[in-house]
């Protein structure tokens, strides 16, 4: 029988099935950070357990570091307690590779691991990270997972799991110019809604979507989460090989050729059946901007911000109208005469190096408009932060205006220092528009790079195919 | 973990959509290294007037009057009655540790965003789904009856209303026999052990790049 993707990630991995279908799933790449590790390292040592595969685990630091001054150290006395306990259990522990704070390889754990090629084709990857979805681009099964998960990964190398339902995002045709694998994700997510990828694991295909980067894949397969689904995949075809290829822990040259002739069977047979598809039209979608604390309200640039009475259903109603009130937004105000306070370029949706080549080329030659008081970019990695200097992107960044930090999530959800004040107005290249994310009373609007550095030299939101 | 078996509870009702984790226990909090804790930070945004930070003497905080979990007629609350996707956004665990902190045991309503879903029962916390009409039912129930508690068996799989009616849920066997047993999912899968080892052995021979 034909099989999907998914199928055969699945199987590839089961170790043993119950009667009721729960399942333990071999993992292969345990991807761990300061936030979610804690309470798991804890839970080993009380039971005295160890890891079960030292081999299996690359650690960084990210949520919690501060992305200037890096010669002070980490400043908050409770951001680094945590840092400072990974950086200790590693030691008590092992692991593959450690990159802790200050590190040239620190970064973003979903920019890291895929950079480092720590992220292979064929994979089961987990994170206590929602956006490990990340990681389906290279044809791996990767989700998110709690905290009591991540102890189980680290004591049995397994996962109990229940085999999620299948669905195909087609997005056929030509994406126009200006538009990116942000947009492309923003409009799945208007389309099929928060809640719509619950129970099911994404796979998502068509000509748009193989004519996608790997950089852009990650940008889709990130907001998978947003959409409801642990899990979103990419079959594996040349972009993925090549993108792998000399990456410090990809095969070894004597295992390159075995290991590319298995990839290339992750793909989805022909005939393959998902239990629910969906499909777009790339030609038809359009700059995206959210308007509201979901991903899901989210519209385009020409349109404009909606009203409650647009919404039959009472419980959605009441949703966007306390939406409205917590972003101060009026019903019928066009997107692009929304006037901005911050800009935050950066995050594990859009922190890579093709994200800020694309904000460069908006930015180039312009400056960021007097209205806005901070634009920040934030690369993803170090990694991304040299190669980026090394072509000249933070000149371009620094001459218009924009601040050009140390990598890290950042502003993506405000646990270090960088954060919105009560009221203000971001265009946010991350993930999260939910209230507070930014920072408490903080409003965020979700948008691509090209469209934030739009919005920076603007000072509004604008089309950034009409600059 | 804590056993479930039977749940006599106070119902308290939460009626919106889309709740996220965020929501449910804010960042600064998820700078702890500990599990426990988090109960009264838990709504912090919604829950209290002023803006919450870890350390802070939450008895001394200004209450939010108008937050449903903290009108009198909730107070005691083990119950919560939830609308769609509860619980969607981030996989922070501290979310069910943060509601099981409280004093919820069981969380109702018609979907759930799967990672908090998964968690939940890591917790001794239950999270039952129920058809949208019959959520709707109770919400109306709750809001009408004051001390309105729910009866909940898990053995039995039902719940039953002060009305009397019972209304059957389902839940999987695995986590049921779990959850009854409080039984630590580690130690079962451990039981495994030579299983695991025979599968690794294969993958290792098969695609010895995974093992570098
Ligand atoms: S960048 Fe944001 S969404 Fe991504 S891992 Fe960091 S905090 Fe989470």
């Amino acid at each position: 029988m034909p099989q999907t993707l998914y199928d055969k990630l699945w199987n590839n991995h089961v170790v043993h099935t119950e009667e009721d279908g729960t399942t333990l799933l071999y993992i292969d790449r345990h991807l761990v950070h300061e936030v979610t590790s804690p309470q798991a390292f804890e839970g080993l040592k009380l039971a005295n357990r160890k890891l079960w595969r030292i081999s299996s685990i690359v650690a960084t630091a990210d949520h919690n570091t501060p992305t200037d001054h890096w010669e002070l150290g980490i400043q908050d006395p409770i951001s680094r307690q945590q840092v400072e306990t990974l950086d200790a259990n590693i030691k008590e522990f092992g692991a593959l590779a450690y990159f802790p704070f200050k590190d040239e390889r620190q970064g973003i754990v979903h920019v890291m691991g895929p950079e480092n090629g720590a992220t292979l084709p064929g994979m089961t990857v987990v994170c206590g990270d929602s956006h490990t979805s990340t990681h389906g681009a290279f044809a791996c099964l990767a989700h998110g997972i709690g905290t009591s998960e991540v102890e189980h990964v680290m004591a049995t190398q397994c996962l109990l799991q229940k085999k999620s339902k299948s669905m195909l995002v087609r997005v056929d045709g030509k994406l126009g110019a200006g538009l990116t694998a942000k947009d492309i994700a923003l409009a799945i997510i208007g389309k099929i809604g928060t809640a719509g990828g619950t129970g099911y694991a994404i796979e998502f295909g068509g000509e748009a979507i193989r004519a996608l980067s790997m950089e852009g894949r990650m940008t889709l397969c990130n907001m998978a989460i947003e959409g409801g689904a642990r899990a979103g995949m990419v079959a594996v075809d040349d972009n993925t090989i090549n993108y792998l290829k000399g990456r410090p822990f990809a095969p070894k040259p004597e295992q390159w050729g075995a290991a590319v002739a298995y990839w290339r069977t992750l793909v989805s047979d022909e005939g393959a059946e998902f239990d629910r598809v969906v499909t777009l039209d790339a030609a038809e979608i359009q700059p995206q901007v959210t308007w509201g604390t979901s991903p899901e309200m989210v519209t385009t640039i020409d349109g404009a911000v909606p009203s409650p009475d647009d919404f039959a259903d009472p419980v959605k109603r009441e949703g966007v109208a306390r939406a409205l009130q917590y972003m101060g937004l009026t019903p019928r105000t066009p997107m692009a005469e929304i006037p901005i306070d911050k800009v935050f370029i950066g995050s594990c949706t859009n922190s890579r190096i093709e994200d800020l080549r694309e904000a460069a080329a908006v930015a180039k030659g312009k400056h960021v408009a007097a209205n806005v008081k901070l634009a920040m970019v934030v690369p993803g990695s170090g990694l991304v932060k040299r190669q980026a200097e090394a072509e000249g992107l933070d000149r371009v960044f620094r001459d218009a205006g924009f601040e050009w930090r140390e990598p890290g999530c950042s502003m993506c959800l405000a646990m270090n220092a960088d954060r919105l004040e009560p009221g203000e107005r971001c265009a946010s290249t991350s993930n999260r528009n939910f209230e507070g994310r930014q920072g408490n009373g903080g409003r965020t609007h979700l948008v691509s790079p090209a469209m934030a550095a739009a919005a920076a030299v603007t000072g509004h939101f604008a089309d950034v195919r009409k600059l | 973990m804590r056993k479930f078996t039977h749940l006599k509870g106070l119902v308290a009702p939460l009626d919106r959509a889309n709740v996220d984790t965020d929501a449910i226990i804010p960042k600064q909090f998820l700078k702890s290294i500990k599990r426990s804790g988090f109960g009264p930070n838990a709504f912090d945004e919604w829950r209290y007037l002023d803006h919450g930070e870890p350390g802070m003497d939450n008895s001394r905080r200004p209450l939010n009057p108008d937050f449903v979990l903290n009108k009198p007629r909730y107070q005691g609350a083990s119950v919560l009655l939830v609308r769609d996707n509860f619980g969607c956004g981030s996989s922070r665990e501290h979310a069910p540790w943060a509601l099981e902190d409280y004093g919820f045991r069981a969380i109702i309503g018609p979907s759930f965003a799967d990672i908090f879903f998964n968690n939940s029962f890591k917790n001794g916390l239950l999270p039952i789904k129920l058809p949208e009409a019959e959520v709707d039912i109770i919400f109306k129930q709750v809001e009408e009856h004051q001390g309105y508690a729910l009866d909940i068996d898990l053995d039995k799989q039902t719940i039953t209303r002060p009305d009397g009616k019972k209304i059957s849920f389902e839940i999987d066997g695995f986590r049921k026999h779990c959850l009854l047993n409080g039984l630590d999912d580690i130690g079962l899968t451990l039981q495994k052990a030579d299983l695991i080892k025979a599968f690794e052995a294969k993958r290792r021979a098969e695609q010895p790049w995974l093992f570098a």
